[in-house]
């Protein structure tokens, strides 16, 4: 009995951490509606940072000093951030934060090896809190105590915060309704700029927190921040409360999981928040999203389908792109059917994402699910390349029909969850049944047949596939489905009530998308003659979002030019740089203010804006419509 | 789309002019790839390794008269990236073989990828027996003793120990898997008696440590396995040290005599576990105090097994290329198969049946001096000595 008891207690101690961070991711998305990717970011800067105060200086109250310091050194970095960098695109497309943070994250990773050397760093134990008791026979560390008390006590401190402050009601009016908060005549810029500085505050005390327990290193914020998004969505965003159960449940989850299924752990937070999703759409304390003012993926240029002039130079370009193989070497050519095929993942998820508004963080899954089709027909039924590649990517297909199924119940940041979620479910599969898939070590040995060998032949194929599934999309946004999928995005309600089955019309929109990047997959698996796991990532997904938001939302086809720049930037910059994150990553924020549409959305934007200035008159035509209802 | 051909046209010039500094046409040059930026602990010093042997390569008159460069290429931890990698190192470097890896897939991915495009390969580090054996393939050779060598190494002083239940803690990825299968397998041959009555498969680099090690303590083994490393280990050792895990325990652990994964633990170091390593503080060979020497003259740092592995495998590629006296890849391999070297541990070579090296590993047990973790009672255990039979390991391995 002792050892539950103290299981339990072990459990609780786990969830304090993870709230602690988890916390601040809420409330900073609840008011600025920021998916705050480098929230790993400044939980990892605020243990670096506290190491070094520690260990400088002494005694108790340094050590307690150093932490609380830290906590207060990152707070002003976020402020900084905050200022400098997401203050200027507030008001870009929905999600393209996310891509500013991730750019910051990326720096981050190179930086703090930069300052504090690549080796691991092990902290001081917390004075005080060295040993542990004796609870019948069981030990339990005293510094977890600590953290079980703490919990609660950071929790209290914020719903005082929050309930008796007028700051706190600014906040979570702001939560519910910031428009209206806006109109009310509340200063937004100091409200957000306050609301980032305390969540990231939370996160860089949590990871100064874990300085006597954990080790300190430069892979501390992957390693937490997929897991506390899962920890807010499941409790609901914005909900510190939810915050609080969600981080409990799942460690207790986690503690007494281990002892039925070992290996549990890695998979566990994707499965609670796949079940607790698709049972309550908005998390446990959630509550349903208000309906939105603006018009989401808001278009500002109606789209329409090229000119034949337009259509004319975009084939010139492809044709420009079929003559390389006459003057590049095998290496550009292996490189450039790497990006046709990225092109191929990035407008999959592009039309998911800008046409259909739906935008899926675990879009690799489908991409992987094409390659690891194309590994099970080629390597166990042995069937030649060119009918793997018709068949391989049903694989893809299928997994997007079931999980698209139950993904398009939801909407926003909830939907994009629940593709996380499963994506994590594929990608734990494939890494766990190693009889099957191999496991981590994957399945090696898939080269093409002879007839698509070649390095130029190889880029003909990944080229021609490229074009055509770029054209195919663009015609289905064009055509009457592409309508019914676009009025599903600006209204759910309207294109119901002009008799438009909306969930249908998405799941169709899931299995377009996932069927195309399984192609995309399907032809990587030839290209790479090996499928991993890794095919199936977060890193890919992530990969994928930033090709998208790069080139451009709110555009029919940005995704094209995203792919191509950030992939061969990618490369390229690996090659050539061992500090290859953090140069993609001040390039990715570079991007991210000078285009804050995208580069195909400002491009056309700046366009769109020389015509009109041309004759005037006309202006209330073409005015903006900035909201639409 | 319409900016698509410029863009195009940019991205290539970008990467073609990327190529522009190639060496000079007679040097020779061995394309090396690892994780660079996803483990710098470990590949730091293993780039100081490898940059020192080929100094002492060149200064030493270089392959034949040759001069010996090596193109660096960091993988990202990404077995596509690290093929990618190795295709601009070979279809526009122009190099003579392949060298390096650290993580399992990737060296796999990159083996396969020499068996693809005949290219020599020399893995350095990636511990996987499936490249040698399962997934063999002529053109692969690897450099660091294997998974099963150093479960060999340590079953022969685990058996010796008198505990009959067992529990073991392992990252939850092939490498944990294969360690904990291959110990288990050597050990309950030798002690048919052993009961394995607990295991723990954490998710690799996500440990909570916490449950993991209360777990472990509830289940009551006499000696415990373990395979984690690296931040890991750490949280681990600092959970089961105040929890009490390890006292009255044995604790076989795998690499954990490194100094990567040793000197980080300073004094929360656990005393008396049985571990692979490496103790470059007791080493007293002229081989060995050769190479200390230099590394310490040129660093004013002490060597991590990293450094050792970097170093050899360089030392081992220079030693095949000027043996064979070409780099067409056949007579590297020719040359390769039952070739003799010296390295700072001694004599090592690599054998013809399945293209292992016989480097050894340290074994001994951890202690604590000065407020840091050491490696006492070590001894040097020779590769060789660890390998199943001739007849095994034909078995084990795809004819080529």
């Amino acid at each position: 009995m002792a050892f539950y008891v103290v299981q339990f207690l072990t459990g609780l101690a786990s969830a304090a951490s993870l709230f602690l961070v988890a916390s601040g991711l809420s409330i900073i998305f609840g008011v600025t509606r920021i998916v705050n990717f480098a929230h790993g970011a400044f939980y990892m800067i605020g243990a670096y940072i506290a190491f070094t105060l520690t260990e400088r200086l002494s005694g108790a109250f340094g050590f307690w000093g150093g932490i609380v310091l830290a906590a207060f050194a990152v707070a002003l970095i976020g402020v900084i951030v905050e200022m400098v960098l997401l203050r200027r695109i507030y008001h870009a497309p929905e999600l393209f934060q996310l891509l500013a943070t991730f750019g910051l994250t990326l720096m981050v990773e190179d930086l703090v090896v930069l300052i504090w050397g690549p080796d691991d760093l092990v902290g001081r134990r917390a004075p005080g809190f060295r040993g542990a008791i004796d609870f019948f026979g069981q030990n339990i560390p005293s510094y977890d105590l600590f953290l079980i008390v703490l919990g609660p006590v950071v929790l209290g401190i914020l719903w005082l915060l929050f309930q008796r402050t007028r700051w706190g009601v600014l906040v979570r009016a702001a939560t519910q309704d910031r428009d209206m908060v806006a109109a009310l005549g509340v200063n937004q810029k100091w409200l957000f700029t306050s609301v980032f500085a305390v969540g990231v505050f939370l996160a860089a005390l949590g990871g100064a927190l874990q300085i006597p327990r954990d080790a300190v290193h430069h892979a501390m914020d992957l390693r937490i921040i997929v897991e506390v998004f899962v920890v807010v969505v499941i409790g609901g965003l914005g909900s510190i409360v939810g915050a609080f159960v969600a981080a409990v449940l799942v460690s207790e989850l986690n503690a007494f999981g281990i002892l039925i299924f070992p290996k549990i752990s890695i998979i566990l937070v994707f499965l609670v928040m796949a079940v607790v999703l698709i049972v309550r759409p908005w998390g446990l304390f959630g509550k349903p999203e208000a309906a939105a003012r603006k018009t989401p993926g808001l278009t500002v240029n109606p789209w329409r389908p090229l000119t034949s002039n337009e259509r004319l130079m975009a084939l010139a370009a492809l044709i420009v792109a079929a003559m390389l193989p006459l003057f590049a070497g095998n290496y550009l050519l292996t490189v450039g059917s790497e990006i046709a095929i990225f092109v191929i993942f990035a407008v999959s998820l592009h039309f998911l994402m800008s046409v259909g508004g739906l935008a899926s963080f675990g879009h690799a899954a489908y991409f992987g699910l094409g390659a690891y089709g194309i590994a099970f027909l080629a390597k166990m039924a042995g069937l030649p390349m060119i009918v793997c590649l018709l068949l391989g990517p049903l694989l893809g297909c299928m997994g997007a029909a079931v999980f698209g199924f139950f993904a398009v119940q939801l909407s926003g940041v909830y939907f994009a969850m629940l593709t996380l979620a499963f994506a994590q479910i594929v990608w734990s599969i494939a890494f766990q049944w190693v009889d099957v898939t191999g496991g981590d070590n994957g399945i090696l040995g898939l080269w093409p047949s002879s007839w698509a060998a070649s390095p130029s032949r190889f880029y003909w194929l990944s080229l021609g596939v490229a074009a055509l599934v770029t054209v195919a999309l663009r015609t289905m946004v064009f055509s009457p489905f592409g309508y019914a999928l676009r009025a599903t995005r600006d209204s759910v309600l309207r294109s119901e009530a002009i008799g438009i089955d909306a969930k249908r019309i998405q799941w169709t929109a899931f299995v377009i998308a996932g069927t195309t990047a399984g192609i995309g997959g399907a032809l990587f698996a030839y290209l790479k003659g090996s499928v991993f796991p890794d095919n199936l990532g977060i890193s890919l997904s992530v990969d994928a979002l930033v090709m998208v938001l790069l080139g451009g939302v709110e555009t029919v086809s940005g995704a094209v030019i995203g792919a191509i720049i950030y992939k061969a930037l990618n490369i390229w910059l690996v090659s050539q740089t061992d500090l290859s994150k953090l140069v993609l990553g001040g390039f990715i924020m570079l991007i991210v203010v000078v285009f804050p549409k995208g580069i195909v959305g400002t491009l056309e934007m700046l366009a769109q804006r020389r015509k009109k200035a041309s004759p005037p008159g006309s202006t209330l035509l073409a005015k903006p419509i900035e909201s639409a209802e | 789309m319409r900016a698509r051909n410029t863009i195009v046209g940019a991205a290539f010039a970008l990467l073609a002019g990327g190529m522009a500094h190639s060496a000079l046409a007679q040097d020779i040059k061995i394309g090396e790839i690892n994780s660079y930026s996803l483990l710098p602990a470990f590949t730091e010093p293993y780039r100081k390794g490898w940059q020192l042997a080929v100094e002492e390569v060149n200064a030493a008159g270089g392959i034949n008269g040759k001069k010996l460069v090596v193109i660096s290429k960091d993988d990202g931890g990404k077995p596509a990236d690290a093929q990618t990698a190795a295709n601009e190192l070979v279809s526009s470097e122009g190099v003579a073989m392949l060298a390096g890896t650290f993580l399992s897939n990737i060296g796999l991915a990159v083996s396969d990828f020499a068996n693809q495009k005949k290219v020599f390969f020399l893995a350095a580090e990636p511990l996987t027996d499936a490249i040698t054996w399962s997934k063999g393939n002529k053109y692969t050779f690897r450099l660091r003793p294997s998974n099963y060598m150093q479960a060999a190494m340590l079953v022969e002083a685990a058996s010796k120990l008198p505990a009959k239940r067992w529990a073991t803690i392992a990252p939850n990825y092939e490498y944990g898997q294969s360690a904990v299968a291959v110990f288990k397998k050597l050990m309950s041959e030798k002690r048919p008696d052993i009961q394995w009555i607990d295991e723990q498969w954490p998710p690799q680099g996500k440990i909570d440590a916490g449950p993991v090690v209360q777990a472990v303590a509830a289940a009551n083994p006499e000696a415990i396995l373990n395979v984690t490393f690296g931040a890991d280990l750490v949280k681990l050792v600092r959970e089961g040290n105040t929890r009490g895990l390890f006292k009255g325990r044995e604790v076989v652990s795998f690499l954990t005599g490194e100094p990567e994964y040793l000197d980080p633990l300073k004094d929360e170091t656990p005393e008396g576990w049985i571990v692979t390593g490496y103790p470059w503080y007791s080493i007293k060979t002229p081989e060995h105090d050769a190479f200390l020497k230099a590394y310490q003259a040129k660093y004013n740092d002490y060597p991590r097994l990293g450094s050792i592995v970097g170093y050899q495998t360089i030392k081992s590629a220079a030693a095949i290329l000027a043996k064979a006296g070409s780099t067409d890849p056949e007579k590297l391999i020719a040359a390769a198969e039952g070739l003799t070297m010296p390295s700072p541990f001694g004599e090592i070579t690599f054998r013809k049946i399945d293209h292992q090296s016989t480097l050894g590993a340290f074994v001994g047990k951890t202690a604590l001096k000065d407020g840091k973790g050491v490696m006492v009672d070590s001894s040097y255990k020779k590769g060789a000595d660890y390998l199943p039979s001739d007849a095994e390991v034909a078995k084990l391995r795809p004819k080529d």
